[in-house]
């Protein structure tokens, strides 16, 4: 199948004060329809970035989109117009922010937000489009979508504001969902409903998503193929199971360590030392080096090539084979 | 009404001042019992209560009549001053923070520029210019009034804008102006509406100083505002009443207003209705 997301050689950079820092460094990914890709990383290394680039959403200036291509269904988003741009959002590719609490607007109806998505990007009457936000509302299994649909954000939960935001963005049924951390601002219980919804409406919708997390066991849930982010790079790709099998780059294999498990004897957490380097003057070599329990001199002076190691397995790493 | 009543109570008792001076003023020629314009020098400084209920100026003109007439002109001024100037004022702010760049620049450095001068000063140079008529009193006051709008908006602006429910608002594809009018704009009413209401006193005793330096609404038509700086120096000793009441009637307008105003800002606000 041919995939609805195709990201190539992306580079997104931010013009501050101390240089310029490469937020996203050639990265490239695909997802098919109905399929899942994780982005994982920690904070700063650039997941947040990408999926704003995906949207062109990038607060421009300080930041720029310098290279690359992201085609949704074989159209490249980065050769629009703005004016063409805003049609593409909501309606080919949407998002769902990480903050249910803060990314619907307080002083509108969740109903009259979920219309105004509906009515920008479809002729509707207000009333046909209001019945589609309650539609939706339903779908998302927000009980008593009616009356959810004319009270304000504050009247819910968190959990339930999520739904909304996920009822919002899939309105239009977009190919492309991106997801930034769904569940990161949720209680656990409701992180497992909200990932099933999502998963569920997937399915059922065709949809492609990329979901951005620093959580591994929400990747291993959800996710078909993972990519491992670190400092602006892909470090890592291949599918889920093989990454969870078979680690390759000594950041996964860490950050994997780093995940209590169940059962067996108690031990202590591993860790991955240090912290991700500033991403102004980034040093020569593996960015990852210095935190690299591997380390070698090559790996300070050469960047190590992204190369396929496995079938449909791939890490930038001089050492590992 | 009932329920807005019950949950609003003090709203609804300074609608319903309101409401009676707007009925009043628009009534003004069937309520009032006398001519305000026909001078009696035989009845002049009469005290209130007997035929003159509320006694008479130094032309022995009735103050009642005087006052409902008057409350045309005050209402007139001071709602039409407030509504212009932060009407006008929340468009620059709401443009001005939300497009930024040079068009902010000039903007507030204008605005700047309008503070540095007293609103009585402005007021008074613009009625000098324009000539003295209700409407030009009315632009006069008015055109100071948008500076402070125009900054308190756009501060509003400025941190409303890198909320994420902004940036959620272009993930669906709306445009810059649809964000700002629809989404930003219903954000920064609060405050706009105390504003506002706040505005409406110092509307009306700068139209009394205009009217008092006479270029206000010119006469003989009353307004609260002359009435009370034409008689303050001269008569408060001999006949209180000619103060008293014209200030009643402004203190009691803009209390209304300032009721009406908190309540109407809870009422449009969501979060707090509950």
């Amino acid at each position: 199948m041919a995939p609805v997301l195709e990201v190539s050689g992306l580079n997104t950079i931010v013009q501050s004060r101390e240089g310029i820092v490469r937020a996203v460094q050639d990265v490239s990914f695909s997802v098919e329809a109905g399929k899942t890709l994780a982005i994982v990383g920690e904070s700063g290394c650039g997941k947040t970035m990408t999926a704003l680039s995906l949207m062109r959403l990038v607060p421009s200036p300080p930041v720029k989109i310098t290279a690359g291509s992201v085609k949704v269904a074989g159209v490249d988003l980065l050769s629009l117009t703005e004016r063409e741009m805003r049609d593409v959002r909501g309606r080919d590719i949407a998002m769902i922010f990480q903050e249910p609490m803060t990314a619907l607007n307080p002083v509108l109806t969740v109903g009259y937000q979920i219309a105004e998505m509906v009515s920008m990007h479809e002729k509707l009457s207000k009333k046909a489009a209001w019945d589609r936000a309650v539609d939706m509302m339903r779908h998302v299994r927000i009980p008593a979508p009616e009356r959810r649909a004319q009270e304000y954000p504050h009247q819910m939960s968190g959990g339930m504001r999520q739904r909304a935001m996920i009822a919002m963005a899939l309105a239009c049924r977009p190919k492309v969902l991106i997801a930034d951390e769904p569940t990161t601002a949720l209680d656990v219980t409701i992180q497992a409903q909200v990932l099933d919804l999502i998963k569920d409406l997937q399915t059922e919708m065709g949809t492609a998503v990329v979901l951005i997390t620093h959580d591994l066991g929400v990747v291993a849930e959800t996710a078909d193929r993972m990519i491992v982010m670190y400092a602006g790079r892909k470090v890592e790709e291949g599918t889920t199971a093989a990454l969870f099998a078979d680690p390759l780059h000594p950041y996964l294999r860490g950050l994997m360590g780093s995940v209590p498990r169940m059962g067996g004897t108690a031990q202590r957490l591993q860790e991955i030392s240090g912290i991700v380097p500033p991403l102004v003057n980034l040093p020569p070599g593996c960015t990852f080096a210095d935190r690299c329990s591997m380390v070698r001199d090559r790996c300070r002076t050469d960047v190590p090539p992204f190369t396929e190691k496995r079938s449909d397995h791939a890490a930038a790493c001089w050492e590992t084979a | 009404m009932l329920f807005y009543a019950r949950r609003y109570p003090l709203g609804i008792a300074g609608a319903l001042i309101l409401i009676l001076f707007v009925v009043t003023a628009l009534l003004a020629g069937v309520v009032a019992p006398f001519d305000p314009l026909t001078t009696a020098p035989k009845s002049a400084l009469a005290p209130p209560g007997g035929r003159f209920l509320l006694g008479t100026d130094m032309m022995g003109r009735d103050v009642l009549s005087r006052l409902i007439h008057g409350a045309r002109i005050s209402l007139a001024v001071a709602l039409g001053a407030a509504c212009i100037g932060s009407g006008l004022g929340c468009l620059l702010g709401l443009a001005s923070g939300y497009l930024g760049g040079w068009f902010d620049l000039i903007v507030q450095r204008l605005a700047e520029m309008m503070q540095a001068l007293p609103l009585l000063v402005m007021a008074l140079v613009i009625t000098a210019s324009l000539g003295p008529s209700l409407v030009n009193t009315i632009i006069a006051i008015a055109i100071p009034l948008v500076p402070n709008v125009a900054r308190i908006v756009r501060a509003n602006v400025l941190a409303l804008r890198e909320l994420p429910y902004v940036e959620a608002a272009k993930a669906i594809g709306l445009g810059r102006m649809k964000i700002a009018v629809f989404h930003i704009l219903p954000n920064t009413l609060a405050p706009l509406i105390v504003l506002a209401t706040a505005q409406l006193g110092s509307t009306i005793l700068t139209e009394a100083s205009l009217s008092f330096l006479g270029l206000g609404v010119p006469e003989p038509y009353p307004s609260w505002g002359r009435m009370l700086s034409e008689s303050a120096a001269e008569y408060i000793r001999v006949a209180p009443w000619l103060v008293i009441f014209p200030g009643l009637a402004i203190s009691l307008v803009v209390f209304g207003a300032n009721l009406f105003g908190d309540a109407l800002r809870d009422l449009l606000d969501p979060r707090q209705a509950h």
